[in-house]
């Protein structure tokens, strides 16, 4: 053990570690939910969708409210109006995603550049009516239930560790619906090829309008599931789209299996970093890191080389 | 030709002309307005005739901006030296963004630059203890002076504004109705067909990025040493975006676009938090009795529903359809 002590740095304690190690994990669940709806969106309909981290507040947002008026209503308990939000929020978000898919990028004829500026304009749109409607403070969610595990250093909160398993049941049955079952096989279909889709009957239109529903969606349950350990703010899609875009883009375009193992990467190396180090000198690392995987490697580092 | 020198000389005589004329606050607002359009006037040559959008330009703006006011906080630089060297810094990050960016195309261009301003933006932050900043730092009015002029008195500014703003549409016109510039139009409306002709597209598109954000930076150094202030804002995203939507509102590929659209937008967002969004924030709390204390600071969504409704309805901006229909010789 001797040799520990010509590192050019001091070993971090094991609690910090274990604490990085942990936290990393809750990150890289929730991240890895969201950002396969932004993987999923791009993959089948070819949109980059800059709008997303805004969907993933207004989740965080509905359930503030969602589970106050359950409270003021009912007066149950926490998980009630928790199991609701869970339920209700990813629902409407869904459908505002299903109305802007609608209303704008349809009538772009999902054109890249031009869908690009319409969702940045959506971006601003829906941020500031949550901030008119939602106002400019911070807001606590309740966690549904209260329990900690003893780790050898420190109690753990047992409600994060919930959420990192809802995350993986989650993504187990996205990824089965994709595979396994009619819905997934049309979505694959119109990804592969939209015209020859569309001469076999497929309703590409309904298609696309249900994969930008179901990638909002995402986003939304998991702001839902952060929220009780991350205040809800109208300015909070920020770092999620940051991070799902560094996610999707390490993971190659539209390539499930590389966007779930870079969330893995991402989550635990900006947990480990922000806990131990500088969180600012990691996000520029990450951002650099993306740039030039697209100049160098635009198949993703752990992708296949798409089309 | 001479239509257009014409045109050119009517809209920056009509810029002299209002100078004694403004009122005070107009004045100071068409001055800033001035040094904005000059940073959208060096956008539209890559958006609006190279057809390159950039998601990332707001880096170059804060490369001039930072490259300027921090040597002369650090270094006490004179303004007139430091204004030139934050010239060059955008220039240089022009060059090295360039090498770099212009191997993607498309969306892969738009993210790549999009990721570089944003590790511009945080490097910002990182190096607060130069840069302190959100918060920023002002250049004192004492040392904003260039050869006896002093840069805060208001007619001076103006008038520096104003010839910053005919060098860079001067400069922009020349190009764009030059060989090089119709180049450029042909890489945007087929770039295989011009790689074919025997042209190196690289090339052209590395020179319409460097002049580009040369522009940019020239306005970000402007901007610091005319207005005395620098801050990390200036380096955020939304940065980055407005040039975007003063050019697409303009008229993308214009030579006047960008100042047309920087005007009106500047003014519409004006108007949009002194009476529109404070009146809306009345009247929904009159009308439903819920209280919308955001909404009066809300002018973000101005900048939201101009993007969507533009790429929606008017995709070739105000004076691309004044081209289409009326004045075909528009340059």
């Amino acid at each position: 053990m001797d040799i520990l002590q010509y590192l050019p740095f001091d070993l971090p304690h094991p609690a910090l570690l274990l604490a990085g190690v942990l936290e990393g994990t809750v990150l890289a669940a929730v991240l890895a939910l969201t950002a396969l709806g932004l993987s999923l969106v791009f993959g089948i309909m070819r949109v980059v969708n800059v709008a997303h981290g805004e969907f993933y507040m207004l989740g965080a947002v509905l359930a503030w409210f969602v589970t106050t008026w359950v409270a003021s209503v009912t007066g149950g308990p926490p998980w009630l109006g928790f199991a609701v939000a869970l339920v209700v929020a990813p629902v409407v978000v869904g459908a505002i995603a299903a109305a802007a898919d609608w209303l704008v990028l349809k009538r772009l004829d999902y054109d890249p550049e031009a869908t690009i500026v319409a969702t940045i304009g959506l971006l601003y749109i829906i941020q500031q009516l949550a901030l008119t409607f939602y106002g400019p403070d911070a807001r606590p969610v309740v966690a549904p239930f209260d329990f900690r595990v003893q780790t050898p250093y420190f109690g753990y909160s047992g409600y994060k560790l919930v959420v990192v398993g809802a995350a993986i049941v989650l993504m187990l049955a996205v990824w089965l619906v994709l595979t396994r079952t009619r819905i997934g096989l049309v979505m694959r279909a119109t990804q592969y090829d939209r015209e020859t889709a569309q001469a076999f009957g497929i309703p590409v239109d309904t298609v696309y309008a249900g994969v930008f529903a179901l990638g909002a969606g995402l986003a939304a349950i998991g702001a839902v599931l952060i929220v009780p350990i991350q205040q809800a703010h109208y300015l909070m899609g920020g770092d999620p789209l940051l991070l799902s875009f560094i996610v999707v883009i390490l993971g190659g375009l539209g390539s499930l299996k590389g966007t779930l193992v870079a969330a893995v990467f991402i989550g635990l190396s900006d947990g480990l970093i922000s806990t131990l180090y500088e969180p600012t000198l990691a996000k520029i690392l990450a951002t650099l890191l993306v740039a030039m995987v697209l100049v160098f490697r635009p198949q993703g580092l752990f992708g296949a080389r798409a089309a | 030709m001479t239509r257009s020198i014409l045109l050119h000389g009517l809209v920056l005589a009509a810029l002299v002309a209002l100078e004694p004329v403004l009122s005070e606050y107009h004045h100071g607002n068409l001055a800033r307005i001035m040094v904005l359009a000059v940073y959208a006037v060096g956008y539209n040559m890559l958006f609006g005739y190279t057809g390159l959008l950039s998601l990332g330009h707001a880096m170059f703006f804060a490369a001039g901006m930072y490259g300027c006011a921090l040597l002369v906080r650090l270094a006490e630089w004179g303004v007139g030296p430091a204004f030139a060297a934050g010239v060059v810094c955008a220039l240089a990050a022009g060059v090295v963004v360039g090498f770099l960016a212009l191997r993607t195309i498309g969306v892969g261009f738009m993210i790549v630059t999009l990721m570089f301003a944003e590790a511009a933006h945080l490097g910002i932050l990182y190096y607060n203890d130069y840069t302190r900043g959100d918060e920023g730092f002002t250049i004192p009015q004492a040392i904003r002076t260039v050869a006896g002029l002093d840069l805060s008195d208001t007619t001076t500014r103006y008038f520096a504004a104003l010839a910053l703003f005919a060098a860079a549409l001067i400069a922009s016109a020349a190009v764009v109705q030059s060989r090089t510039g119709r180049v450029l139009v042909a890489i945007r409306e087929n770039e295989d067909r011009v790689r074919m002709l025997g042209f190196d597209p690289f090339r052209y598109k590395l020179f319409a990025l460097v002049f580009s954000a040369t522009m940019a930076g020239a306005a970000g150094a402007a901007y610091a040493v005319l207005f005395g202030y620098a801050g990390a804002s200036f380096a955020e995203v939304q940065y980055s975006i407005l040039p975007l939507l003063w050019v697409l509102l303009g008229g993308p590929g214009t030579t006047l676009g960008p100042l047309l659209g920087t005007v009106l937008m500047f003014y519409l967002i004006d108007y949009a938090s002194g009476t529109i969004m404070p009146g809306l924030a009345a009247l929904v709390e009159a009308q439903t009795g819920i209280a919308a204390p955001g909404l009066a600071s809300a002018w973000l969504l101005m900048v939201g529903l101009a993007l969507v409704l533009l790429v929606l309805f008017a995709p070739r901006g105000l004076l691309g359809v004044v081209r289409a229909r009326m004045v075909p010789w528009l340059p």
